[in-house]
């Protein structure tokens, strides 16, 4: 294998693993914040708000819905908003951060409704605010199974983000469709699999080992 | 110290409405252990839970030491709970945080200094028999211990009350004498007052001052508990007097039982003594005047706060006259008794 080909490689994965913590980052600065924002206001819960509850599902179902590939090329307009361009890496990330955020404000909200209710009767027993109840009970009962949600959308991610071929964001999976599909080139087809293949490995194994570090269930 | 007034509380409207609690006026005296018992499903928890607004009553005024819990908007009305403990069936520990820093949670949300959340941590510790204990996670202690964590969580923020929700109801009978011990040490060391409601007998004898039954979410009764266990007023209080006590009539014995005497029966009565009574040594008296065998077929003796309590099923046996004049005397001292009904004479 040439060194050129060596290269294009290495900078192909860069690429993908620059597209997946830009857009993981941000969505999880973004997404967490909605998910305890849908659990909060669930009827019965501590700030209970069922018409805002209601707007920002639907609101979070409907990012959800929308195909990955459409949600790319429907949202250009934005994209060349915040990034200045429609086309290059990160021009990639915008629409994956997009996809990504109501991806892990649903397993956020899921997340925290495993914690026991009981325990947010014990907080407001002790006369906590719901703020409290949130930094304080909440957040780290929910702390095991939010980095299982955050583990479950990066893995996701690297794999929408072979998708940003389409608007020529680069990363190991356009450069399988290009020269291991258009150009008939199986091995690197089989190598860029085979990268793909280890970091998704890698990224469960991180995140489980903190879900375990961080929970004492 | 805590005082229910008229207080209801209702789930739902219209048909489809639900009344957990109806009027219940209920006064706790400083200092003391109350005790509210009822079945399952009587209106219990709903009851607890409207003492610090956990569910906010339909109707009706709550105080504690004197102040209306009713009246208070949302941060008077966390103030109000930071003088006002709780505990639960379920513990509910926080199961990422220590032992340590589940006691300071409370101190934490009262925004208290470092210095101080570790000295009255520490303090807690050491009185509930948890110092130990300090840097391990709930996962890894057992039950008791869990519940131990608990109310030194609850009296963190040194209130002048606590709430027991089914505080013993997960735990093993040992287990619950050394938790209901040490609710009692608290009770008197720090006067602390106590609301707790249950479903066992045990708690309420080992325990509790008063006393109150409820019953289709309403207090039927009010009591002490010396009172109660001698002379409950309600057939619900005696049915509950008797599982615990077990003394039920032998099985053998109740498929015999007739509803109404003949002449060829003998009446089986329950007797329930209690003060002056217990000295009494009424079954040789019984048999002395009015010439009649007593079958004593089950008998116990308890003591609850302090006044014992006897209790006997008996078959007097005798011509029906006889016997007849031995219940009247019986009815004439301070004593409980209840025909369970008549068995056939076997002599």
């Amino acid at each position: 294998m040439s060194s050129a080909l060596i290269d294009l490689i290495w900078e192909s994965t860069l690429e993908t693993l620059y597209m997946v913590a830009v857009s993981g980052i941000i969505a999880a600065l973004l997404g967490i914040p909605l998910g305890i924002l849908l659990y909060v206001t669930r009827p019965r819960q501590i700030l209970a708000q069922p018409v805002a509850h209601r707007v920002l599902g639907l609101v979070t179902n409907v990012g959800r819905s929308i195909p990955f590939i459409i949600l790319l090329v429907a949202i250009i307009p934005f994209t060349r908003m915040i990034v200045g361009s429609s086309i290059g890496t990160n021009a990639a990330a915008v629409p994956l951060t997009i996809a990504a955020i109501p991806f892990v404000a649903r397993l956020v909200e899921g997340a925290l409704n495993e914690v026991p209710p009981g325990l947010v009767e014990a907080a407001q027993s002790m006369g906590a605010t719901p703020m409290q109840i949130v930094m304080k009970v909440l957040l780290p009962e929910a702390r095991g199974g939010i980095i299982n949600g955050l583990t479950i959308t990066v893995v996701a991610l690297v794999s929408y983000s072979a998708m940003a071929g389409a608007v020529g964001g680069g990363g190991l999976g356009d450069l399988g469709i290009r020269y291991g599909y258009n150009r008939f080139n199986p091995t690197i087809m089989l190598i860029t699999v085979v990268i793909l293949v280890v970091m998704v490995q890698v990224f469960q194994s991180v995140g489980d080992y903190l879900v375990r570090k961080s929970d004492h269930k | 110290m805590i005082s229910l007034d008229k207080v209801s509380k209702t789930y739902g409207s219209g048909a489809g409405a639900v009344s957990a609690l109806v009027d219940i006026d209920l006064d706790v005296p400083q200092g003391a252990i109350y005790g509210v018992i009822g079945l399952s499903g009587a209106g219990k928890s709903t009851l607890i839970r409207c003492v610090n607004l956990l569910e906010r009553p339909t109707n009706g005024k709550v105080h504690i030491d004197g102040e209306e819990m009713t009246a208070m908007n949302a941060a008077q009305l966390r103030a109000a709970r930071h003088r006002c403990g709780m505990i639960f069936q379920h513990f509910n520990l926080l199961t990422n945080r220590s032992v340590y820093d589940n006691v300071a949670l409370p101190l934490e949300l009262m925004r208290e200094s470092r210095q101080t959340i570790r000295e009255r941590v520490e303090s807690l510790l050491e009185m509930t028999g948890l110092a130990d204990k300090a840097h391990q996670y709930p996962a890894q202690l057992s039950g008791g211990q869990k519940q131990r964590v608990a109310i030194a969580r609850a009296l963190a923020t040194r209130p002048k009350v606590l709430l027991c929700d089914e505080a013993t109801s997960a735990l093993d009978p040992q287990t619950t004498a050394s938790i209901l011990t040490l609710l009692q040490e608290i009770n008197q060391k720090l006067g602390l007052t106590i609301l707790l409601i249950t479903h066992e007998m045990e708690v309420v004898k080992t325990i509790c001052h008063r006393v109150g039954l409820i019953s289709d979410g309403k207090l039927v009764e009010d009591a002490d508990v010396g009172d109660f266990f001698t002379a409950p007023r309600t057939q619900l209080g005696r049915t509950f007097l008797n599982d615990f006590l077990e003394l039920e009539p032998p099985r053998a014995l109740v498929e015999r039982l007739e509803a109404a005497p003949s002449a060829q029966t003998h009446p089986v009565v329950r007797l329930t003594f209690s003060g002056d009574s217990v000295s009494t040594p009424l079954i040789s008296k019984l048999s002395r005047d009015h010439g009649i065998d007593v079958s004593i077929l089950q008998a116990k003796v308890e003591s609850v706060q302090g006044r014992t309590l006897g209790l006997m099923i008996a078959e007097l046996m005798g011509q029906a006259e006889q016997t007849t004049q031995a219940l009247a005397t019986l009815e004439s001292f301070d004593l409980h008794v209840e025909v369970l009904g008549h068995v056939q004479r076997t002599d």
